[in-house]
């Protein structure tokens, strides 16, 4: 286990050894302690590493993350995991705003509450919250599912694409073009695996969550939808 | 009866046959009207200033003989890896999507045979202009098409796009028309639908949070990369200062004269400001700063010719970029295809609906038959031709003014032909040495 003190050694000397890890290296596991709200904690990491945070984190924690496996023991601060490419986030406490912004593989996973714009213009990511998330969630969304336990804030799902949305709870109000749609056979086999893998399947089952998707009305220009523009 | 000479029919200034034309097209269509480019408007412009030249009070160069440097750092602020260009002309964000790949190519090899660099776009970095580009400005904009963390570290720098001239405050807009395959996986979108770009970045407000967002970047690419702020004509003064406090090494300025690849026309026409108006606000922001010289400027909008590069210079900025213009250069709006231009019933120089991919040139198409006509070899020959040309006419001024280095042209050497000019640039009216609006304000 290497173990990083950030208080001491400062931001850009963690993230400097993390982007020295190459796919082969055998330093896999990493603790950081002392993060104190700093920003930018493990942005831009590359390799197939396992790195703990012990505490709260700042803005952009594990941005644009590939392949590493980043545990934030405490909450994160604006952008979690923001365009992450593949890998894992877990945050134990709550997530501000942005929480998995444009994210576009891997998996968050929130296991308090998300605040606004949770998984805006995701393009791929699975995030699973395992409270409730806040506003105009998934604005934007283009691929990619999220999966709420808790209930949804007003908007959600504006201006959706073809992003996946599942909330257990009730959800405030739909933002334009996100309607809610059948839950399949497909979608409880994938809601399933989401759960599983989200550490959520002893919380809730499959079949308490309503999904939603996009209308698709407002994917070419109509003039009869301009009250929605 | 006597015939008394009759009134000629007159046009009213306000409703004029073009101003009604679009009054019919919109209760005929219901749909405001959608175009690429800049705006066509007149404005105070470049045009509207001179060169005073060298006289008894100052010497002049020898052409062809005396050294005029044209070299320019940029990112030296922060960046490990500043770059480092032959001309001070850049090549502007053009994405692929809105241009064929062989016309980002075309551009890559322009502007690296020129000694200078080229931009991405909003749709993510190709093969095609990485590998023709020696120097790439990666785009951070607010849709993050394609943005993954590689394509950051192997760009040479990275520009945040926070607006530009031709629509401050407004995003964009790519019609289904555009989007192919190709396009469309980029950008992780089914394809033909319209994609909209967002007008504000999905996870950052204001300086406060760009400044940990500038961090974040920095961290990501391991403080290597000079980082631009783009901003658009709006509030120069302030933005150029707000981006300077957020840590940028790098101001690019766009005026409202600059292009998109499509948006309303009525934002192309009244949102912003022209480049002249802007420049000496952002050079005064980075003078009050003590950061001039220290953050670049960089200037587009309406840039054409390497007098309109000198008077740029001249007022301040370290460098700038062209987009309109090096489309031109490639071949686009060529008169060779009047026949075709007159089929989409416009005609050459005219042409700017852009967004409906259906461009003659094959340069704003992703029709693989039409860029079939686009030689990207040919027309990167002909924008390194066109670069050339500009850096030798702003030499030739330059040394005229008695200037060793573009970078040495100074507001004193400019003097201007219009009241309005004067104000907006902070020169002279030619002939007098008053400078409106200097009394207070600025």
């Amino acid at each position: 286990m290497q173990s990083f003190d950030l208080g001491k050694e400062g931001l850009r000397a963690l993230n400097s050894a993390l982007h020295a890890l190459k796919g082969q290296t055998n330093m896999t596991d990493w603790e950081v302690i002392n993060p104190k709200g700093a920003h930018a904690i493990a942005a831009g990491v590359d390799a197939p590493v396992s790195i703990t945070v012990h505490g709260s984190t700042g803005y952009y924690c594990a941005g644009m993350n590939k392949h590493a496996t980043i545990h934030i023991k405490g909450s994160a601060g604006p952008g979690v995991a923001e365009n992450m490419m593949s890998g894992t986030v877990i945050v134990e406490g709550n997530a501000s705003q942005y929480a998995g912004a444009t994210g576009r593989g891997g998996l968050l996973v929130i296991k308090g509450n998300a605040a606004s714009r949770c998984g805006v213009s995701m393009k791929g990511i699975d995030i699973v919250v395992h409270g409730s998330i806040g506003h105009m969630s998934a604005f934007m969304a283009q691929s990619g599912n999220l999966v709420v336990l808790g209930d949804a804030g007003d908007a959600l799902g504006d201006s959706l694409y073809e992003a996946r949305l599942f909330v257990r709870g009730s959800v405030k109000s739909l933002g334009a073009d996100c309607i809610e749609k059948e839950m399949r056979d497909e979608h409880y086999s994938l809601l399933e695996e989401l759960l599983r893998k989200g550490e959520a399947d002893g919380k809730a089952k499959p079949e308490e969550f309503r999904r939603y998707g996009s209308a698709r009305k407002l994917y070419n220009f109509n003039i009869d939808n301009a009250s929605a523009y | 009866m006597t015939e008394f000479p009759k009134t000629p029919p007159r046009y009213s200034a306000t409703f004029t046959p073009a101003i009604n034309a679009e009054i019919r097209r919109a209760a005929a269509s219901g749909i405001y009207d959608i175009r690429g480019g800049g705006t066509k408007r007149h404005l105070p412009h470049f045009d509207d200033l001179l060169f005073l030249g060298a006289s008894i009070s100052r010497y002049p160069l020898e052409g062809y003989r005396e050294k005029c440097a044209t070299d320019v750092w940029l990112g030296t602020r922060f960046a490990k890896k500043p770059i480092h260009l032959d001309i001070p002309i850049t090549i502007a964000g053009m994405s692929f999507g809105a241009l064929s790949g062989p016309a980002k190519e075309a551009l890559g090899r322009g502007a690296t045979e020129a000694g200078t660099s080229t931009t991405t776009g909003d749709g993510g970095m190709t093969e095609e202009e990485r590998g023709h580009s020696k120097t790439l400005v990666y785009q951070y904009l607010p849709s993050r098409y394609g943005m993954n963390p590689d394509d950051l570290r192997r760009a040479d720098a990275i520009e945040v796009v926070v607006g530009q001239g031709a629509k401050p405050g407004g995003g964009g807009m790519l019609l289904g028309q555009k989007i192919s395959d190709r396009v469309a996986m980029m950008r992780n979108l089914p394809k033909g639908i319209d994609q909209r770009s967002a007008c504000r970045h999905p996870d950052w407000t204001g300086p406060d949070d760009l400044e940990i967002k500038i961090m974040e970047l920095r961290e990501i690419t391991d403080w290597e990369k000079p980082i631009y702020v783009k901003v658009g004509g709006a509030r120069p003064y302030y933005d150029t200062a707000l981006a300077v406090k957020a840590g940028a090494d790098v101001v690019v300025l766009d005026g409202m004269q600059g292009g998109t690849a499509a948006t309303q026309d009525v934002f192309i026409e009244h949102v912003g400001m022209p480049i002249l108006a802007c420049i000496p606000q952002a050079v005064k922001a980075l003078q009050d700063l003590g950061m001039h010289r220290k953050v670049q400027l960089i200037v587009s909008g309406g840039i054409r010719t390497g007098a309109d590069v000198a008077k740029a210079m001249a007022l301040g900025a370290d460098a700038v970029a062209i987009g309109t213009a090096a489309l031109i250069a490639l071949g686009d709006n060529d008169p060779a295809y009047e026949e075709e231009y007159q089929k989409l019933g416009t005609t050459a120089d005219a042409y700017d609906d852009w967004h409906e991919g259906r461009d003659p040139a094959g340069i704003t198409t992703q029709d693989p038959e039409l860029f079939k006509r686009f030689d990207p070899v040919l027309g990167g020959r002909r924008l390194k031709n066109y670069l050339k040309v500009m850096t030798l006419e702003a030499q030739t001024i330059a040394r005229a003014c008695g200037k060793n280095h573009l970078h040495n042209l100074e507001p004193e050497d400019l003097c201007s032909l219009t009241i309005e000019a004067a104000a907006m640039a902070g020169v002279p009216l030619a002939g007098t040495n008053w400078i409106p609006g200097r009394n207070g304000g600025f």
